[in-house]
This record gives C-alpha cells, structure tokens and sequence, in this order.
C-alpha cells in the first residue's frame, strides 16, 4: 500500500511544484499590478501545496525530505503530467491552464477530504478553500475573455483546444489504480476525468467557447510514468541552479 | 511558443513620443475590509478591474492575502458620492464642540464625583 500512496503523492506533488514554478515565471510581468500580484500569490500556494505533500512522504512514509524530493531528483523521477511542464505562453494559455489544472485539483481534494488516509485528508480539508479561490480567479477570467472581444474569444479557443489533451493527461492511470480505490484512499482517476468534464463543460460553454473533441489517440500521457516533453528538464535546471553549485550546502 | 522570461526576452520600450493608455479600458473599485465576522469593513484602498466580480476577485489577493480577512466588499468609486473638498470648512468648528463628545461627560463625572468627595 505504501508504494500506491508514495505514487499518489508524488503526482500530486510534482504537479503542484511544476505548476507553481511556471506560473512563478509571471511575476513581475503580468497583465497589470493587481493580476501580477494575484497571479504571483497562487503559484506559491502551489509551491506551498507541493511542500505539504513532500512532508508527508518524509515524515509518515519515509522519503527524503521535501528540500531533496523538490531540488536533488532526476527528471525521469518526476511524475507531474506533461500539461503543467508547458512553457507559460502568452496569458490566454496561463489562464486557461490554470481552469483545466485546477478544476481537476479541486475535484481531487474534494475527494481526497474522504480518503482513508489521514494525514492526506486532512491536508485536502485545509488546502480546498486555496484551490477554490484559484478555480474562482480561472472561471472569472475565462468567462470574461471568453465573451469579450472577437481577439480574446478566438485565443481563448485556441488556448484551449491546444490545452485540451495535455490536460486529459492529468488523469493517465497508474499501476495502483485498483489498490487506492479499494482501500479507500483515493476514488481514481476515472471518476475524477468524468466529475472534472461534468464540472467544466458549463462554463466553457457559459464562456461561449466550445469544448474541444476529444481524440484518444491524442492524449498526452507518459508524464505520470517519468517521460516529459522537451520542457521539464530546462525547468528542472533553471529551479535547482543554485542547490547545485553547492549539493551539501545548509540552508 | 515564444517565451515572455523578462530573463529572455526584455521589454522594448516606445520611443517618448507614443504615450500608451495603460488600464483606459478598467474602471477603479474601492475596497473595504473585514477582519473577523460582525466587525466593521473598513475602507483599505483601490482596485482596477472591468467589473465588481474582477474587482472582488483582485482585491482578494491585494487587501486579503495577509493577516486574517472574513470578507471584502467592493464598491464602484463613481458611486461614493461625497462633499466637495471646497466644503471642508464645515466641519471645521466641531473638534471645539466638546460637549458632542461622550468622553467629555465621563470626564464631567469624574471631577464631579471628585468636588463632591472633597466636600464631605
């Protein structure tokens, strides 16, 4: 059981630092100050997020601490799924990564808040009201973008159509699958892809975008299992630069 | 897709003569705080937004991001209808008008709870 949890928690965990170090690349350029600062302030929930989950694995599974799990591993190490290594592009895509990311984040800790697993339970009961805000700041953008001008609707729609089956990617299954769900730890993936469609559906549509169709032939998977897109490993050089030029260093 | 790392790619500046409208299209919101539920909102500062579901949603990590915060108001600024600073010199006899002040008769009593004792 402990390897399934271990999988568990270091896809949720990669996924989290991944995003929040993308979404970190923002700062100081963003849209206009107030965005800049919102922007900003959400990635390091992210980061925040990611140190939680790397916590647990140390102290109740016995990794590595979250220091070592975050700077000191190989990118065939990492499991985040491909969508959150992607280059932050121009704001339509950030903004439109953030809704497919996040939906499908507060769905799983929604569901996790029942996990059979304490200490990711109550992890999942004090980081929804985060992630509820984050999927609020999505919604209202891409509903205004959306049905804004013909400019904004149009790469509000390209956005997510490019988008569209990284995010499906989120959901690649692991070989723990049946174990997490029978043991109550986690419901799986599947009921989580099918409770994030029904979710997001109305409001692409409210946005008066359409919902891209989706070609299972096309679904970026791979990342959950340790193979990224030609992004993470600069990412992953960029982020560890300065832990590297001293491995041993205490901080 | 083409990277926007301020590292890499550096921000081209207009030549002076272009003066560039920044945030013409957003309007401003003022933004009132509340600290714990039942207290005061109490006036914080601005937000630009295009409407009061961005206004709250930016003031959220403006005015609400540190110390504790139970919600947040937000208020179109061309709907605070106020005096005109000309008029400033209303108010300007009423700090001498003590007697509004109810500290002013928990100060009355005291002196005269105070004769009275030195009377007995």
């Amino acid at each position: 059981m402990s390897n399934a949890l271990k999988d568990l928690l270091f896809k949720m965990a990669d996924d989290a630092l991944i995003i929040g170090h993308r979404n970190s690349e923002w700062t100081g350029i963003g849209p206009m100050l107030e965005e800049d600062l919102a922007f900003s302030s959400m990635a390091q929930d992210k980061i925040g997020h990611a140190q939680a989950l790397y916590k647990i694995l140390n102290e109740v599974l016995g990794e590595a601490d979250a220091d070592t799990l975050a700077f000191k591993r190989e990118e065939k190490q990492f499991k985040c799924c491909q969508l959150v290594e992607q280059p932050i592009g121009e704001y339509d895509f950030s903004i439109v990564r953030q809704f497919l990311f996040d939906h499908a984040e507060l769905i799983r800790y929604d569901m996790l808040t029942q996990s059979s697993f304490q200490p990711l339970a109550q992890l999942a009961k004090k980081v929804k009201g985060e992630i509820k805000y984050h999927v609020m700041h999505a919604d209202t953008f891409v509903k205004q973008l959306g049905k804004g001008t013909e400019e904004s609707k149009a790469r509000m729609q390209s956005s997510l159509n490019y988008a569209w089956h990284f995010a499906l990617g989120i959901f690649e299954k692991s070989e723990f699958e049946n174990e997490l769900i029978s043991e109550n730890i986690f419901a799986g993936e599947e009921e989580l892809k099918k409770r994030w469609l029904e979710k997001i559906t109305p409001i692409i549509e409210a946005a008066t975008l359409k919902v891209p169709v989706t070609d299972e032939s096309k679904i970026i998977y791979g990342g959950r299992k340790g193979f990224h897109s030609e992004y993470l490993k600069p990412l992953l050089d960029e982020m560890c630069e300065v832990v590297r030029t001293d491995i041993d260093a205490e901080w | 897709m083409e990277t926007l790392d301020p590292r890499i790619k550096r921000l081209s500046l207009k030549p002076s003569t272009e003066v560039e409208k920044t945030n013409s299209h957003l309007i401003t919101y003022e933004v009132f705080h509340q600290e714990k539920r039942g207290k005061h909102v109490t006036h914080v500062g601005v937000v630009h937004a295009s409407n009061p579901e961005m206004a709250l949603l930016m003031a959220k990590e403006v005015f609400g991001r540190r110390g504790k915060t139970t919600n947040l108001w937000v208020v179109k600024t061309s709907d605070v209808y106020t005096f005109s600073s000309e008029d400033e010199d209303m108010f300007e006899t009423t700090p001498e008008k003590t007697f509004r002040d109810p500290a002013y008769y928990k100060v009355r009593d005291r002196i005269e709870k105070f004769q009275n004792k030195s009377k007995v």
